[in-house]
């Protein structure tokens, strides 16, 4: 394993040295200490390598994540695993706003709270919180899946397209054109792998499930130009 | 962007080294905004006397024997401690009034930061180690204190467009963001006889938590008040001479992280701030809820109050 101290080597070294290790790298395992809030530690990675950050980062931690496993022992600042493509964030804290923003794939797991703007304008990445999600969470969601064990707060899902949202709690008000709609044995079957894969204990049947009433201006084919 | 701290100490034995953490919190905000930086700090209270910070851009001719032109109109004694640009005077609670009046006479270039028993205002434009450095920020006790780092967006970067802002005897503003509707909101409260002096949007804000407290209104109910009549953004910390108080916009798009211990209540625009003080480790960390009212105070039980004050 590899140890690599932030605070005595800086940050560009350490998002360098990452950087670096290719797809057969031997260096698959390296621990990041005293991250102390600092922000972009371990952005833009693109290697089968697992990253675990021992202490709190500051923003956009993980972001454009690709292959890689980053593991933050902490909570995490704004725009944690901002439009990552593939690979695994878990967040062991809170998350602040739009964490999994735009994600274009792989899985982000909340093991605390996570608030505002969560997924918002999520592509295709598949966000798991343990606990509950702020305000406008999943707005203008195009694809991918949010799975939420605890509540969510106002105008979830705004305007969203294709994205699924299962909650587990109460929401506080579902946003312009998101409804909640029936959990059909496919969505149950879904529902219990993302549950697994996020480490959740809780049953997939206590879910509701929200999506698109695709009722808004943009769904209707003559207003196309 | 911007940068606010916040620090409040439940533990007394901490008091002298106020001054010195919340400017390394201050400092370690720098990059949020290098225009201009200030610190509240609520310090030692002699009962029935009051401190007037005052602030010239010309302290040598301005300061120079202002302590002895005030003293020969008004009751009681009067000192002054100058501090580069700034000086504290100490006087008689209820010849405040009048001093401010004679002040404006013998002295119209030399402008009030705060108003207070306990509470004293630094600000100027530069980055937080270089204010901090001027003032001496690091050798102040007290038991709560507010920084800002400011980054200008709405008004321009001259010293009384720096934060924290005087909003009543003992209190204080900071503000991360940017208000829309200063303008109307500032041509309402002069018309209601509210002397705003600057074209800054922060003023306002503090103007209006002035008019509202002024007009009967506790601190927590102005607070809450702002959530329907401030359009913008707004991550605000006030201070006040018993706690500290903390509310966000219902967007809450201007970061904002606090931390609880036994010793502390601290606040950070991030957690970088609060990293250094003592036990963060295992402290309570949380992030504030949109549009609600945070307040802690010395006179209550030292746990978060929503609603409170």
């Amino acid at each position: 394993m590899q140890t690599f101290d932030i605070e005595a080597e800086g940050l560009r070294a350490l998002n360098s040295t990452l950087h670096a290790q290719a797809a057969n790298t031997n260096q698959t395992h390296w621990e990041i200490v005293n991250p102390k809030g600092s922000h972009a530690i371990a952005v833009g990675l693109d290697a089968p390598i697992e990253v675990n950050i021992k202490g709190s980062t500051g923003y956009y931690c993980a972001g454009m994540n690709k292959q890689a496993t980053v593991h933050v022992h902490g909570s995490v600042g704004p725009g944690t695993a901002e439009n990552m493509m593939s690979g695994m964030v878990v967040v062991e804290g809170d998350a602040s706003q739009y964490a999994g923003a735009t994600g274009h794939g792989g899985t982000l797991v909340i093991k605390g709270n996570a608030s505002s703007r969560c997924g918002i304008s999520m592509k295709g990445i598949d966000i798991i919180v343990h606990g509950n999600i702020g305000h406008m969470s999943a707005f203008m969601a195009q694809s991918g899946n949010l799975v939420v064990c605890g509540d969510a707060g106002e105008a979830l899902g705004d305007s969203l397209y294709e994205a699924r949202l299962f909650v587990r709690g109460s929401v506080k008000s579902l946003g312009a054109d998101c409804i909640e709609k029936e959990m059909r044995p496919e969505h149950l079957t879904l529902l219990e792998e993302l549950l697994g894969r996020g480490g959740c204990d809780a049953k997939a049947s206590e879910f509701k499930r929200y999506g698109s009433a695709r009722q808004l201006y943009n769904f209707n084919i003559d207003n196309a130009y | 962007m911007c940068g606010i701290v916040g620090l409040f100490l439940k533990d007394t034995s901490l008091e002298p080294r106020l001054g010195d953490m919340l400017t390394d919190m201050l400092i370690t905000m720098t990059d949020r905004g290098p225009d201009s930086a200030g610190i509240a700090i609520y310090g030692d209270e002699t009962v029935g006397n009051a401190k007037l910070t005052v602030q010239s851009s010309a302290p040598e001719t301005d300061f120079d024997k202002l302590d002895n032109d005030l003293r020969k109109r008004v009751q009681g004694k009067v000192s002054m401690a100058v501090k580069d640009t700034h000086a504290v005077l100490s006087l008689q609670a209820d010849q405040v009034a009048a001093a401010r009046q004679i002040l404006a006479e013998i002295r119209p270039d030399v402008r009030v930061m705060s108003h207070g028993s306990t509470l004293e205002i630094y600000k100027e434009v530069g980055l937080p180690k270089d204010v901090a450095d001027r003032f001496d920020i690091r050798q102040m006790s007290g038991t709560h204190g507010i920084g800002h780092t400011r980054m200008a967006t709405e008004s321009a970067v001259t010293t009384m467009g720096a934060h924290p802002f005087n909003t009543g005897i003992d209190q204080c503003l900071v503000h991360n963001g940017s208000l829309s509707n200063h303008n109307s909101l500032r041509r309402k409260l002069r018309r209601l006889g509210v002397h705003i002096e600057t074209e800054n949007d922060t003023e306002v804000g503090a103007a209006y938590l002035t008019w509202k407290m002024q007009n009967g209104s506790t601190l927590g109910e102005a607070l809450t008040s702002s959530l329907d009549d401030l359009d913008g953004f707004f991550t605000f910390v006030v201070g006040t001479k018993d706690g500290f108080g903390v509310v966000r916009d219902p967007i809450a798009c201007k970061p904002a992280v606090m931390a609880e211990t036994d010793q502390f209540v601290a606040f950070g625009s991030e957690y970088r701030a609060l990293v250094n003080l003592p036990g963060i480790e295992t402290a309570k960390v949380w992030e504030p809820e949109p549009a609600t009212v945070y307040f802690w105070s010395h006179n209550a039980a030292p746990t978060a109050q929503e609603k409170a004050a």
